[in-house]
């Protein structure tokens, strides 16, 4: 690979300062290194911010919201007590994403910043809009799982990652720091749809660095009822098909709030706003969800030879309601956000 | 004559016990050294440029820039190559291929190598290769199974036949009440061995040291040793261990000449290791075919004729074809038989065997069919199969060397319980709601014979070393033949030391053809009944001996002592007899091949039948295998722990060749999208679920020596078919390809 120089600084201050057009912050690796190897990135330097410290806490806040440093590792997160309790669907996405090795040490931060698996983007001698702006975009008469909603002609990748799709729904907060100061980002506004600048996926400019995520008070009322579901070619290790985080407020047998998010179908985690306003104080019905996951999915079109991929993600999405209406396990199953994982057994927040 | 046991050796002290791999605490404690884990002195790393066009001319190539490189050493181009003493067209020997080495500009297949660089790091010899930055003339690929025209040619596989008929296949069809007119597809498959290609090479003058994970240790010494104008005794080949192998490292490959000669060039040491994208190419994989299947039934459900057709995509620079449609001869009594191929050609690196090379393509679409007429007959799937139950070799006529294939439905229906199937599909559902559906299939794998020779010599202290150049892939070879040597010795296990894995011992032959055991352990068990024999002469003719005059009776040999056969009274241990006979040790040898005329007699296959189940949601159509029963019948097992592995890996990557494996090629640039293991699918743990092996007892008289059949391949056969039938049971929907999708449920 191309030769880089890495630097390891002590300090947040000492990381920002070390940053300069052409540099890559490093978390866990697992996504940086492996492009790096294959020649799709290659950075001159390598900041190394795994010692920077202050960034690997998890607490809950004074008005209830729980901020989660930058640099927790994926394993930590998805084991903690108060993430299991409060914001289930978070943790059942984060169990179902790689490996136990890769969530060992995947972090927060960069599963945010987690590169596209589009094939050409990951292939150097591939012509990609996000790669090299202006290249073209060899999928475009090749993909056939690719984008459904948000696409264009210049790019029709998706966003691969599971744990973003509930950050999505739950309305989750990006703190940052960089050369202009601090500022935070709301997730829906994070991820870039392609557009004419496919290179730019991120809200971020250059220099910033994630400090930290923070997910509000609210985000917590969903616990009884939330679920995530991947739909894949295997039964793990493999990246979803197309996945959904489905959230309800249950009151008196009514939804009195509902959140959804769609993964796999856009080059951000899709949330169905519309889709959420018609299960708003509606009774939990399959025909209901029906509806709701066609209003989600009304937008979509296929981007290649993927029509099939509409019907699977509104599927997706009719299951992960029923699965959340049904409400949350007392225990994330074996097999997590599987349709095999059993449906069988105690609820949560009975 | 059938070959027999030898009359002085007793067998089955130590074969016949689950012993565990003699290598696992070395592997699994990381001390076992792989090829790539040595690092000799004053080393240098080769790394191959792969051609990033499929089909074409490298037009530029940026020598300087790499040159320029720090640390890099050398720069190969086909400018600037050495010659080779063996032309890389030429087949020295019986599983060679022509390969890409640098011959010329053109580029035949995305992966080719088309450049090697040199350094002192691995890190500077990519960066190197990066900075050749390759400039093509490209020329439109064709890799599609429709891109070229199918032809006719005269060998499948490995010299197997391109069009074998038995019968009458159109008086089969006119006299058919039922019939059926299929087509499938398998998918190109790559061979994923764990452990990558890797080499060492060192020269010392005109001598060539290779470490390298070989399947095929003495073929690889003649093969590189023609291609480098040395003798074969002049290549010393060291495989003590191998990561996996599937049939790819058989073979002498273009990466491997290209960093030999890297070394003989540069007076240096050469390591190369292959990553995971480099093994999309030049290493072999398993061609993709589409197979026509067209059966004929009477209303009874006998068979009148299995008409196979197979067309398979080979190279344009090779031939090697997936003798997929030979599946379909010798296993169901039909009144005709025919299997034909064509292949077509592609710009595709060149295919070559993989674990059931035909048998796994053609089984997968031959089961699949035979349900399709079960259905349209009103059969259950397996009272077809007993329909047509061959009680001698379909066309042939010839006996079957042994067949226990009735118990191995009977025992796997029985663990199944498929007598409750109901036979209509979408009946099943589970407790969660999800689609349950079970289907079977009939494995079957031919037991080839290779030649070996093996060298066994007993000391003075009652312990023996035994010698043959046979190789442990990872399936425990060096257990089962450890365990026959020992055998044939009359000693315990840990008194045999067994030498393998390295040139410069006897011929162990090939490992493939699921025919290792059978051949190398053959010739191990014959060189330790020449020592016994030796010894029992000694013993026969001393009048010290308490075995003195019994030569006539024979001996038996049992724990370090000799035993007058059939009078346990007179013994005498191997320690007394050698220390009066003045004579430090006794060597012996032996070697192992199959005579042509017991071939020419019987018909000699393992077979075994396997059952599936599978749930499906019923929207999501994601699946899964909650179930597989095979019940194999392979003659003698040497050891009952090593062959269920071995069964067990078979029918995993049955479910890995039903739902996951395929190298998707994107047809307009020509290359491999999926070249890693992120998007080349194979079973994770998790799709793997409810394994149950039985092994079916069979004695086989006429197979070999040791009545050994092999299990290596045969788990896949009959798994893959079993569960496209299984999910078709669970859903009603027929899916003609192989891996089955979830898109190819949700569409049709």
């Amino acid at each position: 690979m191309k030769r880089f120089e890495f630097i390891q600084p002590s300090s947040v201050e000492e990381a920002l300062a070390a940053w300069e057009p052409g540099a890559a912050w490093l978390g866990g690796g697992t996504n940086l290194l492996d492009l790096m190897k294959i020649g799709a990135m290659q950075p001159d330097r390598v900041i190394d911010i795994t010692r920077l410290p202050g960034l690997s806490g998890i607490e809950t806040l004074s008005d209830g919201s729980i901020r989660i440093g930058a640099l927790v590792r994926n394993s930590d997160l998805a084991v903690n007590a108060t993430v299991a309790r409060d914001l289930p669907m978070v943790a059942e996405a984060l169990l179902s994403g790689a490996s136990g090795q890769l969530r060992n040490a995947a972090t927060v931060g960069g599963n945010l910043m987690q590169h596209t698996r589009c094939n050409y983007f990951q292939d150097p001698h591939a012509a990609c809009n996000r790669r090299e702006p202006g290249a073209g975009c060899d999928a475009r008469e090749a993909g056939d799982r690719m984008a459904l909603l948000g696409w264009s002609d210049g790019c029709i990748a998706t966003n691969p990652s599971d744990f973003c799709v509930p950050l999505a729904a739950l309305d989750a907060v990006i703190e940052v720091r960089g050369p202009q100061g601090a500022r935070e980002i709301h997730v829906s506004e994070f991820h870039l749809l392609p557009g004419d600048n496919p290179q730019r996926v991120t809200a971020l400019e250059p220099g910033e660095l994630i400090l930290a995520l923070r997910l509000p008070p609210e985000a917590t009322a969903f616990a009884g009822h939330a679920r995530y579901l991947k739909v894949r070619d295997r039964t793990s290790f493999a990246f979803a098909m197309s996945s959904a985080a489905a959230a309800l407020k249950m009151e008196d047998g009514r939804i009195s709030d509902a959140r959804l998010a769609l993964g796999a179908v856009a080059a951000k985690p899709w949330r169905a706003a519309e889709a959420e306003a018609m299960l708003s104080g509606a009774a939990p019905e399959e025909a209901l969800f029906t509806r709701a996951a066609d209003a989600a999915l009304a937008e979509a079109k296929p981007s290649g030879d993927n029509a099939w991929k509409i019907d699977l993600a509104r599927r997706t999405a009719v299951r992960a309601l029923l699965m959340a209406a049904a409400g949350t396990p007392a225990r994330i199953p074996a097999l997590p956000a599987s349709p095999f994982g059993s449906k069988v057994g105690d609820l949560a927040h009975a | 004559m059938p070959d027999t046991l030898d009359p002085h050796v007793r067998f089955g002290s130590n074969s016949g016990q689950p012993v565990t791999r003699r290598d696992g605490l070395a592997k699994v404690t990381g001390t076992a050294t792989f090829a790539a884990d040595n690092t000799p002195d004053n080393m240098l790393y080769a790394v191959f440029v792969p051609a990033a066009i499929a089909r074409g001319r490298v037009t530029g190539l940026d020598t300087e820039a790499a040159a320029a490189h720090p640390g890099v050493t050398h720069v190969l181009t086909p400018q600037n190559r050495p010659p080779l003493q063996g032309d890389p067209s030429d087949k020295p020997t019986m599983f060679s291929f022509r390969f890409e080495a640098l011959q010329d500009d053109s580029v035949r297949y995305a992966g080719q190598p088309i450049a090697l660089v040199v350094a002192e790091t691995l890190e500077a010899a990519n960066e190197g290769a990066r900075l050749l930055n390759p400039k093509y003339e490209r020329l439109t690929p064709r890799t599609d199974i429709d891109d070229a025209e199918p032809y006719a040619f005269e060998a499948a596989g490995f010299g197997l036949p391109a069009n074998t008929v038995h019968g009458n296949p159109e008086a089969g069809h006119a006299s058919a009440a039922q019939a059926i007119d299929v087509t499938y597809e398998t998918a190109p498959q790559y061979h994923n061995a764990m452990e990558t290609h890797a080499v060492v090479a060192k020269w010392e003058g005109d001598h060539l040291t290779l470490d390298m994970p070989s399947q095929a240790i003495s073929m690889s010494c003649a093969g590189f040793a023609y291609y480098f104008g040395i003798p074969a005794e002049n290549v010393t080949v060291r495989s003590p261990y191998l990561g996996g192998g599937f049939g790819s490292k058989a073979i002498p490959t273009g990466p491997y000449v290209l960093a030999i000669l890297a070394a003989r060039m540069t007076g240096r040491p050469v390591k190369m290791m292959l990553t995971r994208q480099q093994m999309f190419g030049p290493v072999g994989h398993r061609g993709q075919t589409r197979q026509r299947l067209r059966l004929g039934a009477d209303d009874t459900g006998r068979l009148t004729v299995i008409d196979h057709e197979g067309i398979a995509a080979t190279s344009t620079f090779d031939d090697f074809v997936e003798p997929a449609a030979n599946a379909s001869q010798g296993i169901y009594a039909a009144g005709a038989l025919r299997s034909t191929h064509r292949a077509v050609k592609l710009d595709i690196g060149t295919p070559g065997p993989m674990r059931a090379p035909g048998e796994a393509s053609g089984s997968a679409v031959l089961e699949c069919a035979l349900d399709e007429l079960a259905e349209k007959l009103g059969l259950d799937p397996l009272e077809l199969r007993l329909k047509n139950y061959a009680e001698t070799e379909p066309g042939t006529g010839k006996p079957y060397s042994s067949k226990a294939l009735r118990e191995c439905y009977a025992q796997g229906a029985e663990r199944f319980g498929w007598n409750s199937r109901p036979r209509a599909p979408g009946q099943m559902r589970d407790e969660d709601g999800l689609l349950v559906g079970w289907g079977m299939g009939t494995a079957f794998f031919p037991c080839p014979m290779f030649m070996a020779e093996a060298n066994a010599t007993l000391r003075a202290d009652s312990t023996a070393v035994v010698e043959t150049s046979a190789v442990d892939m990872g399936q425990g070879a060096w257990t089962a033949l450890a365990q026959i040597a020992a055998d044939s010795l009359g000693l315990p296990l840990d008194k045999v030391d067994f030498q393998a894995g390295r040139s410069g011992l006897p011929d162990g032959g090939v490992a493939g053809g699921s025919g290792h055991t059978a051949t190398a352990g053959g010739a191990l068990h014959a060189a330790g009944g020449d020592v016994i024999r030796q010894l029992g002469e000694i013993a026969a003719a001393d009048p010290d001996s308490p075995l003195y005059g019994a030569g006539n009776a024979g001996f038996v040999a049992r724990d370090g002592r000799l035993y007058v056969a059939g009078d346990e009274s007179r013994s005498e241990a191997y320690t007394d007899i050698l220390a009066r006979s003045g004579g430090a040790e006794i060597a012996g040898n032996g070697s192992a091949s199959r005579a042509p005329e017991t071939a020419e007699q019987h018909a000699m296959n393992a077979h075994g039948a396997v059952f599936a189940e599978v749930k499906i949601d019923p929207d999501l159509c994601q699946m899964r295998v909650t179930r597989l029963v095979g019940a194999f019948a392979a003659g003698r097992i040497i050891n009952p722990r090593l062959a269920e592995s071995q069964l067990f890996g078979g029918m995993i990557w049955g479910i890995s060749f039903a739902l996951h494996e395929e190298a998707r090629h994107d047809h307009k640039r020509g290359h491999i999208v999926n070249a890693d293991l992120a998007g080349y699918h194979v079973p994770v743990n998790a799709d793997v679920s409810g394994l149950d092996v039985i092994t079916v007892h069979e004695e086989d008289p006429y197979v070999n020596a040791l009545g050994i059949k092999g299990v290596g391949e045969i788990g896949i056969t009959g798994t893959v078919g079993a569960i496209g039938n299984a999910i078709w049971h669970a859903t009603g929907k027929r899916v003609r390809r192989f891996p089955i999708r979830i898109e190819d449920l949700l569409t049709s």
